[in-house]
């Protein structure tokens, strides 16, 4: 090891070195080994192995937190592992294995199974390692780029079915004009502290006035394009046609982990170097959550598309969310940990029921495919039930208690409008999904739907993200600790 | 005195160029024109003393990706293209869009003026081994991580154009 | 006579090029042209790092630079790979006549 690849940066890079590794291994096994689309399958090794050793490796760095205390930098701080990346991490690495396990069938049923969807998974995962963890622009752009290019690719991935195609067009256009402000937000930052890690542009953002406008012009224009990656209104129109093209876990995916892994690069910025600008940025803000969740919540309410609902929804979300960072208290950041989590799993879970729903030669994302579901499969009817509760916010699930955090942050720093506002919109968002659980279970099937088949894969993940749903709403403590653990600096 | 001039021409070859991508009707005509704009921006890289990134922009923009745009030009038909409308029915809002950014671009920088502090640009340090050496020693030094990133997002863009491209894998 | 080039004129120029870009992608038709105003608005970018890591006598804003270049390949190739496979199942490039999805 030499003076530029120290111990402590492999320590620190490893895991995403697995996941690369794991990554083109799968690439390369899906042509050499498994020319046969019935063997595909086994490809899900991969995906199992390369997630058990990157876990592994984050299981190591977070004990070494754990024991040494303090954060670990490499690369002259290019990167850095903390709680709050590794809590990222683990998040990444949940919503990545459960993506992977609940695809297979659908890609066959689908006809477009091929060995790269699950190497591209786990290169999405390492784009995203870097937007947890980098801590300097260039390394934060070009993970933020390499997880944006694999999504265009997997919300693509149905190449014979046009609705996909022009989903990721559509994505990619948007996405890419939203990476150009995005990074020439980035060279304003450059200009103003001739310097590309966080560590020199907070001082030098420290030393300016708030609505210094070169400052606030920076930060415009790099928040303009990150507000474009969560999905938050104004910057949302992409969001409902990408997720009602994708195949149907890939808008999963999208929803969770892309956003998720935003709202790390997002939380990383503001709360970080842009912080003492505070001033300038918390009413732009404010103004883009509360059109979020107006946007969000009132057309989901007359969408006949459950992904096209369901986007709507994951608009809105974006925005309580935001709610959490306009608070800017550790309540309020606490809150958004806490919301990301259970919003990851409790979205998973009802992308995972809508893909059991496809069979040959249909998607399955239409509202009245969902009707009659409590007698084609009763567990699944069950557990969509506990998801859209906990959507809704509604105790004593988990989506109650990320909801209550925001709230509790918002009127600790005395935003009591915003948190009116925030609770009125919880009341609309009740209307549509109730539409749903309606639908499961009230509505008549359709005559010629038989039972679902069910793959192991999907329930285990159902199981999984139900399990966790109803847990983290109940016995909360592990979750507020992490979080805790994980704002702490 | 000069160096005044070769800016104002490059910086006009970039801007016309520009203009004419975003107004042609012919794609064909929009990538030259976007090849011209390209090779202004070059000419300026050169005057800010960033040689090796005039290199790249000529053989890898120019001589890359603006290949790969004609050929996909070719492969799909663009004619029926050409003769039909050539902006959307609802081109006032997106003009009135990009009209608020220029506004904003533009009063942002200009009462920015004052509070940028740039410090006055100084001559360049000459460095030993030119622009190449020392700019490699950058990149492998304190750039190391997005180097070795780049590398995957390479590879995932090659696997999605193929994959994408290609009929049947 | 001419005043001498200062920083300040490539960033007007930076921001001029920027605003040709998107008004290329807000108005025109044609998704090949409007990949060309994504690589205007990267080139944008480009030379707005470019002049700051003069000013500021670096090589990190070109370095920078090299990396925006990077991603311009791969999003032009993957854009342009998307298109032919959108092409294929429908013999058109003009984005509003994508109309499954509403622009």
């Amino acid at each position: 090891m030499s003076q530029y690849y120290t111990a402590t940066d492999h320590f620190v890079l490893l895991p995403a070195i697995l996941l690369a590794l794991f990554g083109c291994a799968t690439l390369l096994f899906d042509f050499l080994i498994f020319p046969e689309a019935k063997q595909r399958r086994w490809l899900l090794v991969f995906l199992v192995l390369g997630e058990a050793f990157a876990g592994v490796a984050f299981w190591r760095q977070q004990s070494f937190l754990l024991e040494h205390g303090g954060n670990l930098t490499a690369f002259r701080g290019a990167l850095v592992i903390d709680h709050y990346a590794l809590f990222f991490h683990w998040l990444f690495l949940a919503a990545t294995l459960i993506t992977g396990l609940i695809s297979y069938r659908y890609l066959e049923v689908r006809d477009e199974h091929h060995g790269e969807y699950y190497g591209l998974l786990m290169l999405a995962q390492t784009g995203m390692y870097f937007l947890a963890s980098g801590t300097e622009l260039v390394t934060l752009f070009v993970g933020l780029e390499t997880m944006a290019i694999t999504f265009y690719i997997l919300v693509g991935f149905l190449r014979a079915d046009r609705r996909s195609n022009e989903a990721a067009l559509k994505y990619l256009i948007l996405g890419s004009l939203s990476s150009g402000f995005l990074v020439y937000g980035f060279s304003v930052l450059y200009g103003i502290s001739g310097s590309t890690r966080l560590s020199e542009i907070a001082a030098a953002v420290a030393a300016r006035d708030a609505w210094d406008p070169v400052l606030v012009l920076a930060v415009g224009t790099a928040g303009a394009g990150l507000m474009f990656k969560i999905a938050a209104a104004p910057f949302h129109m992409w969001a409902p046609d990408a997720y009602e093209g994708a195949p149907t876990m890939i808008t999963g995916y999208l929803a969770t982990a892309s956003k998720a892994a935003s709202f790390a690069l997002l939380l990383r910025l503001f709360v970080g170097p842009l912080g003492p600008a505070r001033e300038s940025w918390e009413p732009l803000l404010a103004a883009v959550a509360v059109l979020s969740m107006t946007i969000g919540n009132l057309a989901a309410v007359t969408q006949t598309n459950t992904k096209r609902l369901l986007a709507y929804s994951s608009i809105s979300h974006a925005g309580y969310i935001l709610l959490g960072l306009v608070a800017g208290s550790p309540t309020g950041i606490k809150g958004v940990l806490v919301y990301l989590l259970v919003y990851t799993f409790m979205t998973l879970g009802a992308f995972l029921v809508l893909t059991s729903l496809a069979r040959q030669g249909m998607a399955g994302d239409d509202i009245n495919d969902l009707r009659g579901l409590m007698k084609r499969a009763p567990g699944h009817a069950l557990w969509m039930l506990v998801f859209m509760v906990s959507l809704a916010g509604i105790p004593p699930t988990a989506g109650f208690l990320g909801k209550f955090y925001i709230f509790w942050g918002l009127i600790e720093t005395g935003h009591y409008t915003l948190a009116v506002i925030g609770a009125v919109y919880a009341v609309v968002a009740i209307y549509y999904y109730f539409r749903i659980v309606k639908a499961v279970f009230v509505e008549p099937e359709e005559a010629e739907a038989g039972p679902l088949t069910v793959s192991l894969g999907t329930r285990v993940g159902l199981a999984v993200t139900g399990a966790l749903t109803l847990l983290v709403g109940v016995y909360p403590e592990p979750v507020l600790r992490l979080a805790q653990m994980s704002i702490s600096r | 005195m000069t160096e005044t001039v070769f800016f104002y021409c490059f910086a006009a070859l970039a801007v016309a160029g520009a203009i004419l991508t975003v107004t042609m009707r012919n794609a064909v005509h929009c990538a030259i024109s976007l090849i011209a704009s390209l090779g202004g921006v070059a000419g300026l890289y050169l005057m800010l003393h960033a040689e090796f990134l005039f290199a790249v922009q000529i053989v890898l923009y120019i001589g890359g990706i603006m290949v790969l745009f004609l050929f996909v030009i070719m492969l799909v038909n663009l004619e029926a293209a050409a003769r039909e409308r050539q902006f959307h029915r609802s081109w006032v809002g997106g003009l009135l869009c990009a009209g608020g950014t220029g506004a904003m671009l533009a009063w942002f920088w200009l009462r920015g003026a004052g509070t940028l502090r740039l410090p006055p640009a100084v001559q360049p340090t000459p460095r030993e081994g030119g622009n190449v050496e020392s700019l490699a020693m950058v990149l492998f030094r304190d750039y190391l991580v997005p180097f070795e990133l780049a590398s995957l997002l390479l590879l995932v863009a090659i696997v999605g154009g193929v994959m994408m491209a290609k009929k049947r894998i | 006579m001419l005043a001498p080039v200062t920083t300040a004129h490539y960033l007007v120029l930076s921001a001029i090029l920027l605003l040709i870009g998107v008004v290329g992608i807000l108005t025109r038709r044609n998704v090949i042209v409007l990949m060309m105003s994504i690589e205007i608005i990267l080139n944008a970018v480009n030379v707005n790092l470019i002049a700051f890591a003069r000013n500021l006598d670096q090589l990190e804003g070109q370095v920078f630079a090299i990396f925006v270049i990077c991603v311009a390949v791969a999003e032009a190739a993957v854009g342009l790979g998307i298109l032919i496979a959108l092409f294929r199942n429908k013999e058109t490039v003009q984005v509003d006549e994508i109309d499954l999805l509403k622009w």
